[in-house]
């Protein structure tokens, strides 16, 4: 294969990249040092990368290219990955986007990671991200921001921006993101790519730096509805060292993904019409466009009413705020990470704490604890919890309409960095949409379905009853090939 | 006015760590005394990314104490995160379990002071242990010594076992606490080792006018290393509290620690201080679930309980209360004494008492309740039976029973081998009894005399006569004829 050849293919699916390396056509250890050659680039040019692994890249390259060699046949066979800097890689650092863990090495990978790198995927990277997953800009890292590659003066979404911004500059062909209001979804919609999360357990959590444990799950970010559902198919499924994974039959996504939508009833969900903020008429008219095509090839399309949608960004920003404050409590300087020595324990701990974590870190942990104190529980996360459960009714009783609900993943496409950092509140409602369906566990998938007029990209997101992603996949099959838009790449650097 | 004028009102917590091989939510292994910072993995030293996995087995040890208790067991109940801040606490929260717990109600009856009641419980939760802090650790020229953590116990499986404000003296409370300790190992559950800290106590204690029904003031007491200390610590809280009140200084709610060097409580924190845990329920643990069939399972395997196996030796087997209750005070003590009784049911009694006189005295307490008895329960049951049948005699028994410990040989063994046989053919008996009677006329006609005191002296010479093996009966009635004729 001539470099050129070798470039196209690192610019192309992943699944056309596993081919190649599975039929011997371009050997693992070339294409590794080509992609860890995208990896700086893109680490220097969007801070797509807070570390690049080329250690362990080319270790999982032998690995694969032995494998190969032996006859065995990879779904990911070389497919460059990027993990998201929350999720933990066997000898290399995660700081999750935070000071505070500066300078620690994961003992071991995340089951996720693990299940990839056995189907051939090879880490060339970890992915810059807010601040342990909190963001929806990227701009909440630690570390430095991270540049959408659409327009280098606008945010790639978050918190998962790195690993978005790293596979639509092709500096990976795939990523894992974690996604707990939305990290994955959002940063998938405003960079032009697919992304997902699964049903609530469908993933192991275990090795995700956890946010907000009744919420997060891994998700995978691709230039294609196939690359994604290979990604799902390898990464889901029941683990052991996780009590709230899911043991059950893992769906199959991938034999009925060109099945269409014929027969298929896909609500469009009315309270994004009816926005507050508005929606960007950008996006408006691609939902529309989205709601028109399904028609059109042969879906039964109606309105549908989740009334209580309105009320999820005020209770998850109590729920998972809540639990990140007790999550988050382990950051202590006693153990591993960042310490700020002081005489004696309490200035340990409030010095530590104070240096370590960014402003919107400490403004969640400040919310969770106090939704959780004494006099003020009942009110706060008691009623929240109750709401989250009204809302999973709502969802059940829609779910009985239709077979999935479509609405936009963000109100808009890429913002510009900096637009939104003063004022949290609009920052959160780029949730608005994405929220839901993580407090009511379900899955959902965010699809390339057009551009704005500025030509950023704009996603759609299919949100589905659980177990459902089968019929997620295949519906966001239907987008893929009827809008085109994962067809068009950001420019080139 | 003064103490009899008031009573205190107290309620204990008692944390048992539960006997399961691995810790509460990992694999580490549980261990004492290894060095620190062994027995420690990723998981329970709370790095990144971990999450906690539940020991079925510490539901089950759990659900074998909930059941000798007579607890409420609910087929369904939830862990809870309690938060607070503390080096020795990894994630920056104990998984405990709060509103929802695995047992409510139960009990266990006590005694003191001549009156048996139940103690009702409030209920019995899972919950992880914390790891050790060690403070003021010399350490080069840091003035006052560092603070080191050992997290080999983070993780560790618990119980707490909460009463309700129901305990009435500190009597009681010692008798509780001695009970529970005796319970816990009784069903395999925990090694109830307060030295150890595998049991270990806070006392609420609050008092009160006879009378009253509301309760007073509540102060919780830390630091309570031994049952002794409890009771101590009550007395003293209850005296200080009444004197306090009396003196018209009303109490605050506060945790005090015990001095037991001083005898005394000191405070710890005020109420204005106190932790506020934020409970929420643990999202990384789905719901305890104990179905009908597991509790079956548990209920068919447990052994007869302390109080019941008392009272059937009593009426079963005649034995008088105190002993019954010494038998039952550990479960493998009372089996050896059934074991004994097995070989030899015709005299239960008289095992017993070679048991708690002889035996016991030469135990420590570990032996006790391990039920290490030097004498296997076939040879105590088989001299007994030597006794019983006239083979030898009480004193022999006594005689012999050194080197039957230090042999281990059976009773027959020991008594074939060293001829200890009782004689009871007449005799021997017959020619011992003329040729004492020849040889001392003078104590002969005391005797006949009137003065039948000296009865017992001319047994004593048969006997050193016949080297204490002539069977004693035989003897008083050969004796008897010879004298008088
Ligand atoms: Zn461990």
């Amino acid at each position: 294969m001539t470099p050129a050849e070798i470039e196209a293919l690192l610019d192309g699916p992943a699944t056309a990249l596993a081919a190649a390396v599975n039929a011997g056509a371009v050997p693992a250890s070339e294409l590794v040092e080509r992609a860890l050659e995208r990896a700086a680039r893109e680490r220097e040019r969007l801070g797509a990368f807070l570390a690049l692994t080329p250690e362990t890249a080319r270790r999982q390259a032998r690995d694969v290219a032995r494998r190969v060699a032996a006859g065995e046949v990879l779904p990911l066979a070389g497919v460059p990955l990027a993990v998201k800097d929350n999720i933990n890689v066997a000898g290399e650092p995660s700081t999750a986007g935070s000071r505070i863990l500066a300078g620690f090495v994961s003992p071991d990978d995340a089951t996720c990671v693990a299940r990839l790198v056995a189907a051939g995927c090879v880490v060339v990277g970890k992915a810059n991200c807010d601040e342990f997953g909190m963001g929806s800009s990227n701009e909440n890292s630690a570390y430095g921001p991270v540049r959408n590659p659409w327009d280098l003066s606008r945010v790639p979404g978050g918190s998962s921006g790195g690993s978005a911004a790293a596979v639509a500059s092709s500096a990976a062909a795939l990523a894992i993101g974690t996604d707990t209001g939305g990290s994955v979804r959002q940063p998938a919609a405003l960079c032009g790519l697919v992304g997902w999360k699964p049903t609530y357990g469908r993933v192991s959590r275990y090795g995700l730096i956890a946010y907000a444990s009744s919420l997060d799950q891994a998700g995978a970010l691709a230039r294609s509805v196939r690359d994604a559902a290979v990604a799902f198919s390898v990464m889901a499924g029941g683990d052991e060292r996780d009590s709230t994974s899911l043991s059950s039959r893992v769906p199959d996504v991938l034999t009925g993904l060109e099945v269409g939508c014929e027969g298929k009833r896909i609500g469009v969900l009315v309270e994004a019409g009816a926005e507050a903020g508005g929606l960007h008429e950008d996006v408006k008219a691609s939902f529309e466009a989205a709601a028109r095509l399904f028609s059109a090839k042969g879906a039964t399309v109606v309105p549908i009413s989740v009334p209580r949608v309105p009320l999820a960004i005020p209770v998850y920003y109590l729920v998972a705020t809540a639990e990140a404050s007790a999550n988050l409590a382990r950051f202590d300087g006693v153990r591993y990470g960042a310490r700020v020595d002081a005489p004696e324990l309490s200035s340990l701990y409030r010095k530590t704490r104070s240096q370590g974590f960014g402003a919107e870190v400490k403004r969640r942990i400040l919310l969770g604890t106090f939704a959780l104190s004494s006099g003020y529980m009942d009110a706060w996360y008691g009623r929240s919890m109750k709401v989250r459960a009204l809302l999973s009714r709502d969802f059940a009783a829609a779910f009985r309409e239709v077979d999935a609900i479509l609405c936009p993943t963000s109100p808009e496409p890429a913002f510009r960095l900096g637009e939104k950092t003063g004022d949290p509140l609009s920052m959160y409602l780029a949730d608005v949409f994405t929220v839901p369906a993580s407090l009511a566990g379900l899955p959902a998938i965010s699809v390339p379905a057009g551009f704005s007029k500025e030509g950023l990209p704009i996603g759609m997101q299919l949100i589905g009853p659980h177990d459902e992603e089968p019929l997620l996949f295949s519906l966001a099959r239907v987008l893929e090939a009827g809008t085109h838009a994962s067809e068009r790449r950001p420019p080139a650097p | 006015m003064s103490l009899a004028d008031w009573e205190p009102v107290i309620g204990l917590e008692v944390h048992a760590q539960l006997r399961t091989k691995s810790k509460a939510f990992c694999g580490c292994p549980v261990v004492f005394g290894a060095p620190p910072n062994t027995a420690v993995c990723p998981v329970c030293l709370g790095y990144p990314g971990t999450l906690p996995v539940l020991n079925r087995e510490m539901v089950a040890l759990a659900l074998r104490v909930m059941t000798a208790m007579d607890c409420t067991i609910h087929e369904r109940s939830i862990f809870a995160r309690k938060n607070y801040f503390y080096p020795d606490l990894p994630k920056g929260y104990q998984i405990s379990q709060y509103d929802r717990p695995l047992a409510t109600g139960g009990g266990l009856e006590v005694s003191a002071q001549g009156r048996t009641r139940r103690v009702t419980l409030n209920r019995i939760h899972l919950e992880e242990d914390a790891g050790k802090s060690m403070h003021e650790f010399p350490w080069d020229d840091v003035p006052g010594g560092v603070s080191l953590v050992d997290l080999n116990r983070a993780g560790t499986p618990l119980v707490e076992i909460v009463t309700e404000p129901d305990i009435g003296s500190a009597e009681e409370a010692f008798d509780y606490l001695g009970k529970l300790r005796r319970l816990v190992r009784w069903v395999d559950a925990s090694d109830g080792n307060m030295e150890e800290g595998s049991l270990r106590c806070d006392a609420n204690v609050s008092v009160r006018r006879k009378g009253e029904t509301r309760l007073g003031t509540k102060i919780e007491v830390k630091n309570l290393n031994s049952i002794a200390h409890v009771k101590k610590a009550i007395e003293h809280e209850f005296e200080r509290q009444v004197e306090e009140l009396e003196a018209g200084r009303p109490l605050r709610q506060e945790t005090r620690l015990f001095d037991p060097g001083a005898g005394v409580t000191k405070p710890m924190r005020s109420k204005e201080e106190a932790m506020d845990y934020r409970y929420f329920q643990e999202p990384d643990l789905g719901d305890v679930v104990v179905p009908p069939d597991l509790l079956d399972e548990v209920r068919a395997s447990m052994p007869e309980l302390p109080a019941p196996r008392a009272r059937r030796l009593e009426s079963a087997l005649g034995l008088p209360a105190a002993d019954a209750e010494t038998i039952c005070s550990a479960r493998p003590f009372a089996d050896y004494y059934e074991s004994a009784v097995a070989h030899h049911a015709e005299n239960p009694k008289a095992i017993a008492n070679w048991l708690l006189s002889d035996l016991l005295g030469r135990m420590t307490d570990a032996d006790r309740l391990a039920g290490r008895v030097p004498l296997p329960a076939a040879h105590l049951a088989g001299l007994v039976r030597r006794i019983d049948d006239g083979t030898i005699s009480g004193k022999i028994a006594k005689e012999l029973l050194p080197e039957l410990i230090a042999s281990g040989k059976s009773p027959d063994a020991l008594i074939d081998e060293k001829g200890m046989k009782q004689v009871s053919d007449e005799g021997p008996i017959r020619d011992a009894i003329a040729a004492i009677v020849n040889a001392n006329p003078k104590q002969v006609e005391t005797y006949r005399s009137g003065k039948t005191a000296t009865f017992g002296w001319f047994v004593g010479q048969v006997m050193k006569a016949t080297s204490g093996k002539a069977n004693p009966a035989v003897v008083n009635r050969l004796l008897k004829e010879a004298l008088e004729g």
